[in-house]
């Protein structure tokens, strides 16, 4: 049997958040948390509220935090989160609860449309398509992966602390896909927006971020492309 | 884009750069003062040290660099958990009285510095 604790708001008739406890039957089988959650809402309280899709790591929908750590539930295995036979499952951190694990990302997708994550490109579009070479598309490799599961900034303290102010990992690891992007030609307007004590700068590169990427990705590194590149623009 | 009328230089990377050179200007400063307890010291040779013109000098942009410093780091701080959202209404309040508190305090320490070596 592992034991979960899982965390449980209802704003229509708790006053507080609290822990629920709960003893899943595993079966002895390596489950991902997310088969936990199936489980624990099949077989327990129907009621437990928590995003999910794909169930396969391409979604983004079901970033918790597990046993301390962010990570999307449905490609976590047990055997890497549960130490001592016991799994508590946390929304998020650091933003606002909307039920159970279910968290309002308002402020995240703000920080992320901040960014203008689209290509801006105002030269009439060739006839078939806008070519780059092996080379630079391969500048976009480690960028463009990225699923938006929030896991990264809501690990984040500066993103914490300044949500509305620091633009955060996935943020910036989304500006740095497009100033990165050879197609690309508002490179001096994106630069000249992050350029102040927060947008970048509140990140002091304490790695969180790359520590619980569910894809490996590395926004620590392209944040400090971002700012060699302030720093070329000048000086 | 955000601004803030209180960060040193108001934009991040000027703030960013100056906290890097202050820092190695700083590095400098207390390898050279570590090379020189090493050795015996005494007040005579304390004085004869600081009596030097480039002494006063690097002690000077020592002292400068670390009042930088101090306030490109302090204001960061102080702008993490010194806000309304962390701290309700007064927020902003108690952040500018302690902006207000450091920055004397660093400009202080800066005049005491100057008086102390150029006396």
């Amino acid at each position: 049997m592992l034991e979960v604790s899982l965390y449980r708001y209802n704003p229509e008739t708790d006053e507080a958040p609290y822990m629920q406890d709960f003893s899943v039957d595993t079966g002895g089988r390596d489950l991902m948390v997310l088969d936990v959650l199936e489980l624990i809402k099949a077989d327990h309280d129907g009621s437990v509220t928590y995003r999910r899709s794909c169930r396969e790591g391409v979604c983004g929908s079901d970033g918790l935090n597990m046993n301390g750590k962010n990570g999307l539930a449905c490609i976590t295995p047990l055997s890497e989160s549960v130490k001592s036979d016991k799994l508590v499952i946390r929304p998020l951190p650091g933003l606002p609860v909307i039920r159970d694990l279910v968290v309002d990302m308002s402020l995240f997708y703000a920080q992320y449309e901040k960014v203008q994550p689209y290509l801006q490109n105002p030269t009439p579009a060739p006839a078939i398509e806008r070519l780059q070479s092996p080379e630079e598309r391969a500048q976009l490799d480690g960028l463009y992966e990225c699923i938006l599961c929030a896991c990264c900034s809501t690990s984040c303290p500066s993103f914490w602390w300044n949500p509305d102010r620091f633009v955060g990992p996935a943020g910036l690891l989304q500006a740095y896909r497009f100033l990165a992007d050879s197609r690309d030609t508002a490179t001096e307007d994106r630069l000249a927006k992050l350029d102040d004590p927060f947008s970048v700068f509140r990140c002091h590169g304490i790695q969180n971020c790359v520590n619980v990427c569910p894809k490996g990705l590395n926004p620590t590194k392209a944040i400090g492309h971002i700012r060699t590149m302030l720093l070329n623009r000048a000086t | 884009m955000v601004t803030s009328v209180t960060s040193f230089s108001r934009t991040g990377l000027s703030d960013w750069l100056i906290q890097r050179v202050t820092s190695l200007v700083l590095l400098a400063y207390f390898i050279v003062i570590a090379y020189q307890l090493l050795g015996s010291v005494d007040y005579t040779s304390w004085r004869s040290l600081f009596d030097q013109t480039w002494m006063k000098v690097f002690t000077l942009m020592a002292a400068l660099s670390l009042a930088a410093h101090s306030w490109i780091g302090l204001w960061s701080v102080f702008t993490d958990y010194l806000t309304e959202r962390m701290l309700g209404p007064k927020g902003n309040a108690i952040r500018l009285l302690c902006e207000l508190g450091v920055s004397l305090a660093l400009v202080g320490y800066v005049i005491w510095v100057i008086v102390i070596i150029w006396s």
